[in-house]
């Protein structure tokens, strides 16, 4: 029970990391100055996100690491982050269209976790439902913006969710520690979200004139830390300065 | 030996590090105090998940407790109950006012700062209600930004969460 609790919280924690990560990225290069400060709060919230869950998943290791030493200190066949998470970028219309569908599915998901029996996971998920509250307004927002814009807008926002779309059905997807975790109370019950995920996602790519895209298969492998080659330069990125200079103070 | 409301008091001394006019307990952060002799312990909660200024916080109680006679300090951050700027007291607005921050003025009971409501901030310079958004994320994570048209200053906006 205590390795379930470890890998949900490790999981949840690596998704955060990494994608506040990402979107830490924009920081300095935003189209404009205020959605530059927009997506710069955005990461913030979510790394705090990650730093919670990170150090919980620290503890319920018991091995004396911190949520630095699980941040900086694995490599990527150890992180369990969803890959849509370490999907680049792109141009701004992808990165919203990834944003959107994350955000979407995080609201509902952490408004159940904040249901947990385990309280320390409740503590964060009703601390961070109020925040993707907002980030959520603001992707969804820029999405139907983008939609409805210029011919150019449009074919990009189209493009993004052509290349991000296969990597929407992971959000889903649940092995054992979950299905321990649920009969515990613990754990959120992903297939209880996903008609109303489905629903949402739908009247908003209809707002923005959307189609989503014919796939042949979802991507999947986060859940046995297989990823795609991105996560690799991510950490590097990342990770280089704790690594070259260990136990460095500020 | 110093009693719970002495400590208060102590900690009320210690500016917000963002926002100076305000005290960490008028922000509403302190959330508990446990005492047994020069022994204590804080419990705070942060704003925000990210907010950068809780490692701040979290030194400078531990300062002005020291400095105070209290010899074992641990300081533990809580998610729970979340942070609400309900917690914010009438004078803590009142100074955010005077600041040139307009309070919250919403209380998160009425659910409108989800639904894109179009209350009109007041403008804490002119007190004019003819002002626009012009960004949810304005300098700090708990703050929005906003314009008056009236006087055109631009103005931090504390959210409502």
């Amino acid at each position: 029970m205590i390795d379930s609790l470890y890998n949900y919280t490790l999981r949840l924690g690596d998704t955060s990391l990494i994608l506040a990560q990402r979107l830490s990225e924009w920081t300095g290069h935003g189209p404009f100055l205020e959605e530059d400060l927009a997506l710069t709060n955005i990461a913030l919230d979510i790394f705090g996100r990650a730093k919670g869950l990170l150090e919980y998943a620290a503890k319920k290791e018991g091995k004396g690491r911190t949520e630095d030493d699980l941040a900086f200190f694995r490599s990527d066949r150890e992180f369990y982050n969803l890959l849509i998470t370490e999907q680049p970028n792109g141009d701004y219309a992808k990165t919203m269209i990834r944003q959107s569908i994350i955000d979407c599915f995080d609201l509902l998901f952490y408004t159940e976790l904040a249901k947990s029996k385990d309280l320390t996971l409740a503590g964060i998920a009703s601390k961070s439902v109020k925040e993707i509250a907002y980030h959520k307004r603001h992707s969804f927002s820029w999405v139907v913006r983008f939609g409805n814009g210029t011919e150019e807008s449009f074919s990009r926002l189209q493009k993004g969710l052509n290349e991000i779309w296969a990597y929407s059905g992971e959000l889903f997807e649940m092995n054992e520690d979950d299905h321990n975790l649920i009969k515990e109370g613990i754990a959120v019950d992903l297939d209880s979200l996903k008609q109303k995920w489905e629903s949402e996602i739908q009247e908003l790519f209809k707002k923005a004139n959307l189609s989503i895209p014919e796939t042949l298969f979802m991507q999947q492998g986060s859940r046995k830390a297989l990823h795609s080659e991105h996560l690799g330069y991510i950490l590097a990125e990342m990770q280089s300065i704790p690594r070259m200079h260990p136990n460095a103070k500020w | 030996m110093q009693t719970k409301e002495e400590v208060l008091s102590l900690l009320s001394e210690i500016p917000d590090p963002e926002i100076p006019v305000i005290s960490i307990v008028e922000l509403g952060v302190i959330r508990e105090i446990l005492l047994e002799g020069t022994h204590i312990e804080v419990f705070i909660t942060p704003t925000y998940s990210g907010c950068p200024a809780m490692k701040q916080m979290e030194d400078d109680v531990r300062k002005k407790l020291s400095e105070n006679g209290f010899d074992k300090i641990k300081i533990t951050i809580i998610f729970s109950p979340a942070w609400t700027t309900d917690w914010l007291s009438e004078e803590a607005r009142l100074k955010l006012q005077n600041y040139g921050i307009a309070p919250p003025e919403e209380t998160t009971s009425d659910k409108s700062f989800l639904t894109n409501s179009k209350k009109n901030i007041t403008c804490p310079r002119c007190k004019n209600k003819n002002t626009v958004m012009i960004s949810q994320f304005g300098s700090t994570a708990c703050k929005a930004l906003y314009q008056c048209k009236e006087c055109l200053e631009a103005f931090d906006y504390f959210k409502c969460i």
